[in-house]
């Protein structure tokens, strides 16, 4: 389309404007189309991010929708601070379901306590969709992450069990959604999609948001395993023959303690933290997530399982 | 990186033959936006498959049922950025349902890459993808003539095929086509001038893509408005708010305009623009806002806000004149002529409030159309049942010719009549793509079966 220019002044749309207008649009129709959603918010950088997004698209109303976290209780506590404080700052209600209760019911049975909990999270994460009945979930991941992801819809149909069908998904032309389901299906919504790490960090850096302070430098025991800095907690402590070494460290991504790994920085403010990403030359998750290196395919696996 | 950098979404329409995978892994290798991880990943790959150098094209398959079976299924999306802009690539597999993929991705893009093999040169999948590249409105063609080492670099044999390409886009509503000669595998003229080709002065494929005007991709003189959601404040202090939260698709507003609220024909003015940073002034496409009135009017999700005055641009009862598709009507874009004068006017223009439209249809479903169903059309914000009146031809997508035909089946492109339940606000694609363009899901299975361009 060539249009009439009308001699208006020049009104610059950065890629920022773009993605967060995308992003504020996609939660509108989340809002006025599904009967009841709900938001994964879980305390790290992306559903911050995702929150404040909520707050342009619904301001000046409450959220239509309340705030969920899927506990495994194997989360750093600055991140659970974080979610907490952030909740209550906004005043918009925040349900918290936990691993635990999952393995309390016997629904999920471990064997080892301390081992990474992400694979368990879905079964949790499923027991809460269908005890709130929940008909879309909105989750802050990104096509960016993992190859996988790269080719999930923006609206990603599940079905009963909570399964992903990579082979027959909707498609999904211009911004106009299907967020059409029969009873006990549900959505998967993934509003910042097409945002990328360095979109998220430009986007704290501009809209001045508060993250939890492990995203930031400090000095942190850790054990090196492989190439890997793993943080020692209740959680991990070193085995015989390990060497505990005090590192500064900051993290790209914030999940179960047992596996996620922090890099190597001294970047203490949010423009640091951008310099660092730009010149980075490995992943976010290649960095961080060991549960992904496992195998090329691990998260296509649990997401076909009903990981989000 | 500056906070100021631009958006630009793009395709690549080619076959693995045509080098197309080895392009985009050339743009991201070049640019720096591979990861080490991603390389020693696909190099482990590499090696693993026996090949004695890194195959660049892994990096642009993604599941493990693609893996194991060594074709990619769908459209994937892939992101780089360079100091000046950033880019997401839609990326689509060259094979069968090609049309279905290949729309798709086009949809959402401002520039289309179409691959041309130099030794072969244009071929009836480049008319192919041509022809969807028109029929989507992509705004921009780049016609990359890949493997130009093959052809000794010649200048003469690059002519010949631009000269071919432009008579045969001729035909089609293409605009703004540009032709480079490369070479993705030696990056001649990909990311870096090629110093076999001097005789070349254009860009590089990067630099088009770097600079390729795409402000006015956008309508910007008919303002449209689709009301997504209500806002109404459950607080004392917001007790007599109520907003009409959505996206500017097209145009723009300022608090004062005077409005007209489709289908009612309602009008009031505008009383604040409201964002979470702050009331403005005036608003463009494609911000997302609140709007408040002067005035109570019922209003709800589906209704559109458009400019009071204006006139009608979109006559559009079932069979009327318009009995030629999308691709052929090319020229009279931005500029309307007045029908009684004779005139090109440049005053705003009104959508149509209809149950009846004709469009250019791409059927998705791997189920046929069935002209005794009911379907739903999602079309802007609104949602209603739908039945298809006429199915006037089909069109074949290598050759142009149009077929009558009986039946839709899944990758065909037809022109077609639809019934409404109830009225919608509607342009012509051409016109404006937010408004033109709808999506039809079967009522039974919820599925989305086809797309749709309202001509």
């Amino acid at each position: 389309m060539k249009l009439v220019d009308h001699n208006m002044t020049k009104h610059i749309f950065t890629h920022l404007d773009a993605l967060e207008s995308e992003s504020i649009h996609i939660m509108r129709e989340v809002a006025a189309e599904c009967k009841n959603p709900a938001l994964l918010f879980s305390g790290g950088k992306d559903s911050i991010v995702m929150l404040r997004i909520a707050e342009k698209a619904f301001r000046p109303a409450k959220f239509p929708f309340p705030l969920v976290h899927i506990d495994t209780e194997h989360n750093f506590p600055e991140v659970i601070a974080t979610r907490d404080k952030l909740a209550a700052d906004l005043g918009e209600r925040l349900i918290v379901r936990s691993l635990e209760d999952s393995i309390a019911r016997g629904t999920i049975v471990i064997k080892d306590l301390d081992k990474p909990r992400n694979p368990y999270q879905s079964v949790t994460l499923l027991e809460t969709i269908t005890e709130f009945g929940f008909d879309a979930c909105m989750g802050g991941a990104r096509r960016d992450e993992e190859k996988a992801r790269a080719k999930e819809r923006i609206f990603s149909f599940r079905d009963e069990f909570g399964q992903w069908d990579p082979k027959n998904q909707r498609p999904e032309l211009w911004d106009i959604y299907n967020t059409r389901v029969h009873a006990g299906e549900n959505i998967r919504v993934f509003p910042i999609s097409n945002w990328t790490e360095m979109d998220i960090w430009e986007y704290i850096a501009r809209e001045k948001l508060h993250i939890p302070c492990i995203y930031y430098a400090h000095k942190r025991e850790v054990i090196r395993r492989g190439n890997a800095l793993i943080p020692v907690s209740c959680l991990v402590q070193p085995k015989a023959g390990e060497i505990v070494e005090t590192v500064s460290v900051r993290f790209r991504t914030v999940g179960d303690m047992t596996c996620t790994a922090p890099v190597e920085s001294t970047a203490h403010t949010v423009e640091e933290i951008i310099a660092e990403t730009a010149t980075t030359r490995i992943t976010e998750r290649g960095a961080t997530r060991m549960d992904d290196q496992t195998s090329d395919a691990s998260m296509e696996l649990r997401k076909k399982e009903g990981y989000f | 990186m500056s906070n100021a950098t631009q958006l630009l979404r793009f395709i690549t329409a080619g076959s693995v033959d045509d080098g197309k995978s080895t392009l985009i892994g050339r743009l991201l290798h070049d640019s720096k936006s591979i990861f080490e991880d991603q390389f020693s990943a696909i190099s482990r790959t590499s090696e693993k498959r026996g090949m004695a150098a890194v195959d660049l094209s892994l990096l642009t398959d993604g599941l493990q049922a693609e893996r194991e079976q060594g074709i990619t299924i769908d459209v994937a999306y892939r992101y780089f950025a360079t100091p000046k802009r950033k880019f997401i690539i839609g990326d689509t597999p060259g094979h069968e349902q090609y049309t279905r993929n290949m729309v798709t991705a086009a949809s959402t893009a401002n520039l289309a890459v179409i691959l041309i093999d130099a030794r072969k040169g244009v071929l009836t999948q480049t008319r192919r993808h041509s022809y969807l590249a028109s029929l989507i409105g992509v705004p921009h063609i780049v016609l990359a003539v890949n493997k130009m080492d093959m052809v000794e670099y010649s200048k003469q044999r690059f002519e010949e095929i631009v000269g071919e390409y432009k008579r045969f886009a001729a035909q089609l509503n293409l605009h703004d086509v540009h032709c480079i000669p490369l070479s993705a595998l030696d990056g001649d003229n990909v990311v870096e001038k090629s110093d076999a080709m001097d005789w070349y002065i254009g860009p590089t494929l990067l630099e088009l893509l770097e600079t390729v005007e795409i402000e006015h991709d956008v309508n910007t003189r008919d303002f449209r408005f689709p009301v997504q959601w209500v806002c109404r404040p459950q607080a004392q202090e917001y007790h007599d708010f109520r907003g009409f939260a959505g996206r500017i698709e097209a145009g723009d507003v300022s608090v004062g305009d005077e409005v007209t609220i489709l289908p009612s024909g309602r009008s009031s003015k505008i009383k604040e623009i409201v964002t979470y940073d702050g009331h403005l002034q005036r608003a463009y496409a494609p911000q997302s806002v609140t709007l408040t009135l002067e005035d109570e009017i019922d209003i709800s999700r589906g209704d559109m806000f458009v400019k009071a005055g204006g006139t009608t641009r979109c006559a559009q009862p079932a069979g009327s004149a318009i009995a030629c598709d999308l691709a052929s009507v090319a020229g009279s874009l931005g500029r309307m002529v007045n029908s009684s004068t004779g005139n090109v006017s440049e005053a705003h223009s009104l959508p149509a409030v209809a149950k009846e439209f004709e469009a250019m249809l791409c059927w998705l479903s791997e189920t046929p159309l069935d002209k005794n169903r009911k379907y739903f059309v999602k079309h802007t914000t609104r949602t209603a049942k739908c039945l298809f009146s006429r199915i006037d031809y089909r069109v074949d997508v290598n050759t142009l010719e149009r077929h009558p035909v009986a039946a839709l089946n899944m990758n065909d492109i037809a022109r077609v009549a639809l019934k409404t339940q109830q009225p919608l606000v509607i342009d012509h694609y051409l016109d404006d793509h937010s408004t033109g363009s709808f999506i039809v899901i079967d009522e039974a299975t919820n599925n989305t079966v086809a797309a749709g361009m309202i001509a």
